[in-house]
């Protein structure tokens, strides 16, 4: 029997195996999908808000700025791409005003460091893109860019490393109170723990209600998005977001750690994980996005993409050890900033899990930290040092990002290995770039299919059921009628 | 030092050197990031390729093997899985590869010949899920002549350019459904032979003025939802029609693959999307030379090996004789339907004989008369029965009516007759 097992490794279930890992206590993460960090956390703004937009008081305010201090300190330990840009909030007509001075008030209050209201010369200064008759805006210094996915890659490899075990492809698919503990039945078999962490995202009422009866409802909520290519990443140098009117609450425009801008989202209420996009919606990301900044070029757009986000019926976070079902650990409704708040996140269930006499000792010989080679940004010199070491450093596979076969073959070994196109490219950028992997996808399917020792036509795409190949030509016209 | 250093071993890099070690260049390095040279065109098995060049019906492969076999008579060095990182605007080529690790050479003369890439889902917006069973058509085409696989066997295809009417075909071919071409304009963007020999010849509707609004399945690519456009290129609402197919194929435009042009801070032409360069193929960089499709998108290979011997004679010239002086130059301008030329600028005293303008008109346009004026002045005309965006046009514009030019632009533009 485990004693913990974590249900969902997106970045909240990454976040708090990362945090068990330092414990003795025998831990289990269960993850739906053939992948982590494949649902929510692999699509939404790829940002760590400053913490002003909660209510002063909640839970949300205090996990939003100890988070965010926590994921810088995080990032720099593991490799993990983050950048400290800074947020503006604009205040595009003068009602916007009172709406900045009281995110400013609420940012004092809960603590923001270095949070300060900018006259409108002074936006125009920093981000010379914004629109001329913007009136002012929130500054926030300590807001910054993450790559979502490997944030939670990171932190879940790091945790492997350590002991926990995680296993993919293993939705629960129900779940019963036995002597001591409880009994999931997953896709790969059945895992008995004493203790269950619910950190299933959008499936975390499904989960919780499989044992009782939740006090919250989960909302899916989907977001819209534009990516643009790296030739419009310099349009904005902060994460610029809108005052919320009449329209609605406003879209972002963001640099990405990628050197990308990135535009979005909306918000419309799904059923499940409903990720298409739709024109309306792009129409509402485009438009409502050139309120802040005219000019972006949205010809140069590489993807268009959408994500769910579990918006909850309740007003905050749902940190609890379930009142109806003693050993459930819900940490649920994790709509913004939930990405932001995370490690924080986690330190709430460790604490919840201590008290419960649990966790064992803390490991003497934890094996922390991460690096992770990025031959693109290297110097000369440390180029073709590596290259001699392993010529594998030489052959580069995806031309848009310079992403190299060594690199490739490293996702593909890794500690969380990737098994997939997609899951190779979330761990070393392959395919990211202008030509989404148009060009590399057929080399990158290669190597998956030399490496995994795999026919070509069982390599996936994504999720499972995604094979990229249909079947084999010439076959001798035994493909005809 | 190296007299001339070729970015990219495909068909503009192949006639490119061929034609500089012709000229009488001896130091001459290709570098390739493919395992072999001939580049796109070792995917394209069809046949239709060098008509103009070799008055015969060549394979891609068979294409670019004709130039393979010439530059095996030079001495041209070829460096194979080899990327270049980076051009300095003072000819610096850095490049990688697994044989030779990191490389700084130093060029004396430097010719672009990178070609270009196809357009995505993500450049043209499509709504809908995002399953497996979307691809350019290219890599589509990879995967079946190179690799030996489908990747679909109900196929929709969007955008008519020319690699998607040819996948049709070969879809077709292999024994998959092709159900349909749909373009966006009211017109195609490929060749009128291509619509004929892989749309007509196999009875696969051709949908103009439509395009996919919706695209669903989780896993798989299950169905497409296509609708009619208005002359805004905006869905009309109730013409939708639905598609059962489980991949779509997209042919929706190529983009000249510039970024190391870029880097190296080439004057670029928003309308090409490549560099500016004068009569000789040479860049805002003196010595640095672009052609092929990083130049400008061509339907034909054999314009493409014209367009780069040019270059390759340039390069030689200028690596013999040093910097072209600039004397008179005249800027091209496009007029009424001409959607941009190439070259951009003509320095007079440079021009032999004649210069070779490339252009594309921007609709399908009947009997007219392509003419260059220059303020009031008509230089030349030029008299067509057709044109169509598909079908790059060409005109030899003759050094003498150049020097007639008394001003310092000459526009190119259409008149329908």
């Amino acid at each position: 029997m485990y004693d913990i097992a974590i249900i969902g490794c997106g970045v909240i279930g990454a976040a708090t195996a990362y945090a068990l890992s330092h414990y003795e206590a025998k831990t289990v993460v269960l993850e739906a999908e053939n992948d982590v960090a494949d649902c929510t956390t692999k699509a939404n703004s790829a940002i760590l808000h400053a913490g002003y937009d909660p209510e002063p008081g909640t839970r949300m305010a205090e996990l939003n700025v100890t988070g965010v201090a926590m994921a810088k300190e995080i990032c720099a330990k593991l490799d993990v791409p983050y950048k400290q840009c800074g947020s503006l909030v604009l205040a595009l007509q003068d009602s916007d005003v009172p709406h900045i001075e009281k995110l400013y008030k609420n940012g004092v209050a809960n603590g923001v460091p270095d949070i300060q209201l900018l006259t409108a010369d002074e936006v125009k200064a920093i981000e010379p893109h914004v629109i001329d008759t913007v009136k002012g805006a929130l500054y926030a210094p300590s807001a910054a860019i993450v790559s979502p996915w490997e944030y939670a890659l990171a932190m879940i490899e790091v945790a492997v490393r350590n002991g926990v075990e995680l296993r993919r492809s293993s939705a629960v698919k129900s779940m019963k109170k036995i002597d001591g503990g409880f009994e999931l039945e997953t896709a790969t078999g059945t895992v008995q723990a004493r203790y269950v962490v619910n950190a299933a995202g959008i499936k975390a009422e499904a989960i919780h209600a499989m044992l009782g009866t939740p006090r919250f409802h989960i909302h899916p909520t989907r977001g819209e998005y534009y990516l643009l290519d790296k030739s419009e990443g310099a349009r904005a140098n902060h994460v610029i977001f809108q005052c919320p009117n009449e329209l609605g609450k406003g879209v972002l425009v963001s640099p990405t750690v990628h050197g990308n801008l990135i535009v979005g989202p909306d918000a419309v209420r799904v059923e499940g994980d409903d990720t298409s996009c739709t024109s309306q919606g792009l129409e509402f990301v485009k438009t409502t996005a050139q309120r802040s900044i005219p000019d972006i070029n949205f010809g140069e757009s590489i993807r268009n993409f959408a994500g769910v986000r579990a918006n909850v019926d309740v007003d905050d976070f749902v940190i609890e050890e379930a009142a109806d079902v003693p050993g459930l650990i819900d940490l649920a409704g994790m709509k913004s900033p939930g990405l932001s708040s995370a490690p924080a996140i986690a330190r709430e269930a460790v604490k919840i899990l201590a008290s419960k006499d649990i966790l064992g000792a803390e490991k003497t010989n934890y094996k922390d930290g991460r690096r992770h080679i990025r031959f693109k940004e290297l110097s000369p010199e440390e180029k073709a040092l590596l290259i001699a070491e392993n010529p594998a450093y030489g052959r580069v596979i995806c031309r848009c990002e310079t992403i190299t076969e060594a690199e490739i073959l490293h996702a593909i070994h890794s500690e969380v290995p990737a098994t997939t196109i997609d899951g190779v490219k979330r761990r070393c950028n392959a395919g990211m770039g202008r030509c989404q992997g148009g060009f590399c996808g057929p080399r990158v399917l290669e190597l998956l299919s030399r490496e995994l020792g795999i026919s070509p036509m069982e390599v996936l795409q994504d999720k499972a059921g995604t094979n990229v190949l249909v079947q084999e030509t010439k076959i001798g016209g035994k493909n005809h009628d | 030092m190296i007299d001339l250093i070729i970015v990219g071993g495909g068909p503009a890099g192949l006639a490119a050197a061929c034609k500089a070690w012709e000229s009488g260049l001896r130091d001459i390095l290709i570098i390739e990031r493919d395992k072999e040279l001939g580049g796109i065109l070792n995917q394209c098995i069809h046949n239709g390729f060098g008509l103009h060049r070799f008055n015969e019906q060549l394979t891609g492969p068979e294409y670019a093997g004709k130039f393979e076999a010439m530059l095996a008579d030079t001495g041209v060095k070829v460096w194979l899985d080899t990327m270049v990182l980076d051009v300095t605007p003072d000819k610096k080529v850095c490049c990688v590869s697994k044989e030779r690790g990191y490389q700084v050479l130093q060029a004396k003369s430097i010719i672009l010949g990178m070609g270009c890439r196809e357009r995505t889902r993500g450049a043209i917006g499509i709504p809908g899920t995002r399953p497996a069973g979307i691809y350019t058509a290219g890599a589509a085409q990879r995967y079946a002549n190179m690799e030996g696989y489908l990747v679909g066997k109900r196929v929709l295809i969007l955008g008519s350019g020319d690699i998607g009417l040819i996948m049709a075909r070969r879809m077709t071919l292999e024994g998959a459904k092709v159900l349909a071409c749909v373009e966006v304009m009211p017109y195609s963007g490929g060749l009128t032979r291509n619509i004929v020999q892989c749309l007509n010849d196999f009875d696969i509707p051709l949908y103009l003025s439509h395009t996919i609004v919706d695209i669903q399945g989780k896993n798989r690519v299950e169905k497409a939802i296509v609708a009619e456009v208005g002359p805004d290129r905006k869905p009309i609402p109730g013409t939708e029609m639905e598609f059962d197919c489980d991949c779509i194929l997209l042919s929706v435009g190529l983009i000249p693959e510039n970024e190391l042009t870029r880097q190296a801070g080439i004057e670029m032409d928003p309308h090409t999307k490549g560099a500016v360069v004068y009569e000789n193929m040479e860049t805002s960089i003196p010595g640095v030379f672009a052609c092929g499709n990083v130049l400008q998108v061509h339907d034909l290979v054999d314009f493409v090996s014209a367009e780069s011997e040019r270059a390759g004679e340039s390069a030689a010239a200028y690596v013999k004789h040093g910097e072209t002086k600039p004397g008179k130059v005249l800027t091209l301008q496009t007029g009424a339907d001409v959607g941009y030329t190439v070259p951009q600028r003509i320095r007079v005293e440079n021009v032999e004989k004649a210069v070779s303008i490339s252009f594309r008109v921007r609709r399908n346009i009947g009997v007219s008369a392509i003419k260059v004026t220059c303020g009031d002045q008509v230089l030349a005309s030029y008299k067509r029965e057709r044109m169509a965006p598909g079908e790059m046009e060409h005109i030899a514009m003759p050094r003498v009516l150049l020097d007639k030019a008394a001003g310092d632009t000459l526009t190119v533009s259409v008149e329908e007759a």
